[in-house]
C-alpha cells in the first residue's frame, strides 16, 4: 500500500480528528461500568490510523457485521432472518471502509455513505414507526460501536498505545459520522414528509367552485402569506383554463387583513389572468378593510372590484349576457 | 418529446379577414423578428382586419419575445388591424406579471375560436368579451 | 447523485441558436431536480433574459449549470459570464426600465425577480458575472416594494 512515510507525517503532526461528540468512553454490554479505552503496550508497522481502521474493517467485516445483527437496531427492522441483518450490517462495514479509504472519516457528505443511506433512512423510519423518538434511534445507532471498538481493541493489542488510541479516536469518528448520517437522513425523509403535507393544506385550503358555464370562485378564507398567495394564483389559473372560464373571482370576504403584500399578490392574479385572456373580479372587501386600505395608500389600481361574490357573479352574468329574471315579476333583469 | 429547438417556421394561416398565426416551442429570436416584419407586410398585401396569435404552444415568453408581440400589435393596430393573443399558459402569465411586463396595451383571449369570436364583434370598444375594458 | 451529471454543464453563448439550447438545457435540469412547471418557467424565463445579455451586452460567454444543496434542500445555479465592457452604475442596470439595448428595460431586473438569489460582479472593461439560484419547493421572496 502506498502510505508509510507520508502516513507517519500525519501521525506525528498531530492531525488525528478529534471525535466531535465527545470523550472516548462508551459503556461496555450491559454494564453500567463506564471503562477507559484499555491500554496496550508492544508496537507494530505503522499505518495512518484511517488506512489502518479501513484495513480492520475490511477484515473484520463479517464478525461486525454479526455482531451488529444482535443489536436492537438490526433486530428490530430485520424481523424476517438473521442473515438478512447481516448482509445489512456488512453493507454499512463496507461503506465505512469506503469512508475511511477516501480518508473522510468526519465529512457526512462522503461519498462513500451514499450506496447505505438509504438503507440507513429506511432503518431510522422502520423505527420512528415503532414509537421510538429521533434521540432514540439516535442512541441505537451509537450503540453500534462499542462492538466494534472491542475488535479494534482485541485485534491492536500489540501495538503501542498511542497508536490504538489512535485508531480508536478514528473509529468513534467514523461512527460518529455514521450516525449523523443515518439522523441527516431521517430528519430529511420528515422534512420532505412536511413539506409534501403543507402543499397538500394548501391545495386543500384552496377550493376552486365553477359557479356557471365559464364563471370560477375562488373563496379565500385565511391569511394570505407569500406561499399560499402562489398556490392560489397557480389553482385559479389552472382552473380557468381547465373550466374554460372567462370570469375569475377571487373573494376575500373571508381574509382578515390586507396589506400591501396581499394587495401586489391580488394584483399579480388579476394581471396574470388578463394575459391568458379571463378577466378577474376581487370581491369580498369588507368595509373596515376598505378603510384601512385607504389609510394605507393601497391603490388596487387596475383590479375590478365588488362588495360581495352575490354582486360579482351578477356583474359577470351581465357581461356573459345571461339575464337572470324573476318568475313573479315576469321579466325583471338583474342589475 | 420536447419541440424541435429553434423552430425557424411559423406557419401563418389566412381565414376570411383575420390571420392565425401559430406560434410553437422554441423560437430563434432572428425567427421572431422575421415574423414581425412578415406580418406587416401580410397584413397590408391581404387586407385583413385581424391578427390571431395562437401561444398555447409556447413554454416560455422572455422580455424579448413579449416586447415582438406587443410591436405586432402596435404596428397591426397603424395598420388598421387589430391582434388579439390567445391560449398564453399560467405559467408563463405568471411569470411574465413576476417579471413586470403586465403588457397592457395587448388584447388577449382564453383561445383561439374565443379570439375569432372577439375579433368578429364590432370595432365599437364594448367591455364584453375576453379582455379587458382599454386602459389609457 | 446520478441527475448531477446530467445537469451540470457549462453551454456556449455566442448565437440566438445557442439560447434555444441554454432554455432546453435549464429546462429539462430543473425538472429533474423537481421544480415544479411555474418555478420551471422562472427559471427558463431568466436564464432566457440573462442569456441575452451575455449575448447582447457582453458580447457573447458562456452558462454554467450546477445542482446545489443547503441543509435539505435542493436548488440550481446558473452563472453567467462574459468578458464584455461591463456595466458601468450597476445600481442603475438592475432598477426597472432601464435598458441599454433591445429589450423592454426588463433583463437584470425582471431576471432578479425570478429567481431566489441573484448576485451580479461586473468590472469596467473587463467583463460582466451574474449567478442566479433558484431553490425547489420554496416560495418566492418577499419584497419590499413600495
Amino acid at each position: 500500500m502506498p502510505h508509510g512515510s507520508g502516513a507517519s507525517l500525519e501521525w506525528s503532526s498531530g492531525r488525528v480528528t478529534a471525535p466531535f461528540h465527545g470523550p472516548v468512553r462508551y459503556r461496555y454490554g450491559n454494564d453500567d461500568e463506564e471503562t477507559q479505552v484499555p491500554e496496550h503496550e508492544a508496537g507494530g508497522p505503522l499505518g495512518t490510523p484511517t488506512l489502518e481502521v479501513r484495513d480492520f474493517l475490511r477484515r473484520r467485516r463479517e464478525q461486525i457485521a454479526q455482531r451488529w445483527a444482535d443489536e436492537p437496531l438490526f433486530r428490530a427492522v430485520f424481523t424476517l432472518s438473521r442473515d438478512e441483518a447481516v448482509e445489512a450490517g456488512k453493507a454499512v462495514v463496507d461503506a465505512l471502509a469506503q469512508v475511511a479509504d477516501a480518508r473522510r472519516a468526519e465529512d457526512s457528505d462522503a461519498a462513500g455513505f451514499t450506496g447505505v443511506r438509504e438503507q440507513l433512512a429506511r432503518m431510522s423510519t422502520s423505527r420512528s414507526r415503532a414509537g421510538l423518538s429521533l434521540a432514540q434511534v439516535s442512541n441505537e445507532l451509537a450503540a453500534l460501536w462499542p462492538p466494534v471498538d472491542n475488535l479494534l481493541a482485541a485485534e491492536l493489542a500489540e501495538r503501542p498505545v498511542e497508536e490504538l488510541r489512535a485508531c480508536t479516536t478514528t473509529l468513534s469518528t467514523l461512527m460518529g459520522t455514521l450516525r449523523v448520517v443515518a439522523v441527516q437522513t431521517a430528519l430529511s425523509e420528515g422534512q420532505a414528509l412536511i413539506d409534501r403535507q403543507r402543499l397538500q393544506l394548501l391545495e386543500v385550503a384552496t377550493p376552486v367552485i365553477r359557479l356557471w358555464d365559464g364563471i370560477v370562485a375562488v373563496p379565500l378564507i385565511g391569511t394570505l402569506d407569500s406561499a399560499r398567495s402562489q398556490v392560489v394564483m397557480e389553482t385559479l389559473l389552472n382552473a380557468v383554463v381547465d373550466q374554460h372560464a372567462r370570469f375569475a373571482i377571487l373573494d376575500i370576504t373571508g381574509v382578515p387583513t390586507v396589506d400591501s403584500l396581499v394587495a401586489q399578490h391580488l394584483m399579480k392574479t388579476v394581471a396574470a389572468a388578463r394575459l391568458m385572456g379571463a378577466e378577474c373580479v376581487v370581491s369580498g372587501i369588507r368595509p373596515a378593510i376598505a378603510q384601512t386600505m385607504v389609510h394605507l395608500g393601497l391603490d388596487l389600481g387596475s383590479v375590478l372590484t365588488r362588495a360581495s361574490l352575490a354582486d360579482a357573479l351578477g356583474y359577470c352574468l351581465h357581461e356573459l349576457g345571461v339575464a337572470v329574471s324573476s318568475p313573479a315579476a315576469g321579466g325583471a333583469g338583474h342589475r | 418529446m420536447y419541440p424541435r429547438p429553434g423552430a425557424g417556421h411559423v406557419p401563418v394561416l389566412r381565414l376570411g379577414d383575420i390571420l392565425l398565426v401559430t406560434l410553437q416551442g422554441d423560437l430563434y429570436d432572428s425567427t421572431a423578428q422575421q415574423l414581425q416584419q412578415d406580418l406587416s407586410e401580410t397584413i397590408v398585401s391581404a387586407g385583413v382586419t385581424g391578427v390571431v396569435i395562437d401561444i398555447s404552444g409556447v413554454e416560455i415568453v422572455d422580455s424579448f419575445l413579449g416586447r415582438v408581440l406587443a410591436e405586432i400589435a402596435a404596428q397591426a393596430s397603424l395598420l388598421a388591424a387589430r391582434t388579439v393573443v390567445a391560449g398564453m399558459r399560467p405559467a408563463v402569465a405568471i411569470t411574465l406579471v413576476e417579471l413586470g411586463l403586465t403588457l397592457p396595451g395587448l388584447r388577449t383571449a382564453l383561445d383561439t375560436q374565443a379570439a375569432m369570436a372577439l375579433l368578429e364583434q364590432p370595432v365599437v370598444l364594448s367591455h364584453a368579451g375576453g379582455t379587458r375594458r382599454e386602459r389609457a | 447523485m446520478s441527475t448531477a451529471s446530467e445537469i451540470e454543464a457549462c453551454l456556449p453563448i455566442r448565437s440566438d441558436m445557442d439560447l434555444v439550447w441554454v432554455r432546453q438545457h435549464v429546462r429539462q435540469a430543473a425538472a429533474l431536480l423537481g421544480f415544479g412547471l411555474v418555478d420551471q418557467t422562472k427559471l427558463v424565463t431568466a436564464a432566457s433574459e440573462l442569456a441575452r445579455n451575455t449575448l447582447v451586452h457582453g458580447g457573447g460567454g458562456q452558462m454554467d449549470v450546477a445542482p446545489v444543496t443547503a441543509g435539505f434542500g435542493r436548488g440550481l445555479r446558473l452563472t453567467f459570464s462574459d468578458s464584455g465592457p461591463g456595466i458601468a452604475d450597476l445600481d442603475r442596470a438592475l432598477s426597472d426600465g432601464y435598458t441599454s439595448g433591445d429589450g423592454l428595460g426588463m433583463g437584470l431586473g425582471g431576471a432578479r425577480r425570478l429567481v431566489h438569489e441573484f448576485e451580479v460582479e461586473s468590472t469596467e472593461g473587463a467583463g460582466t458575472t451574474v449567478r442566479v439560484t433558484s431553490w425547489v419547493n420554496r416560495p418566492p421572496r418577499v419584497r419590499e416594494e413600495g
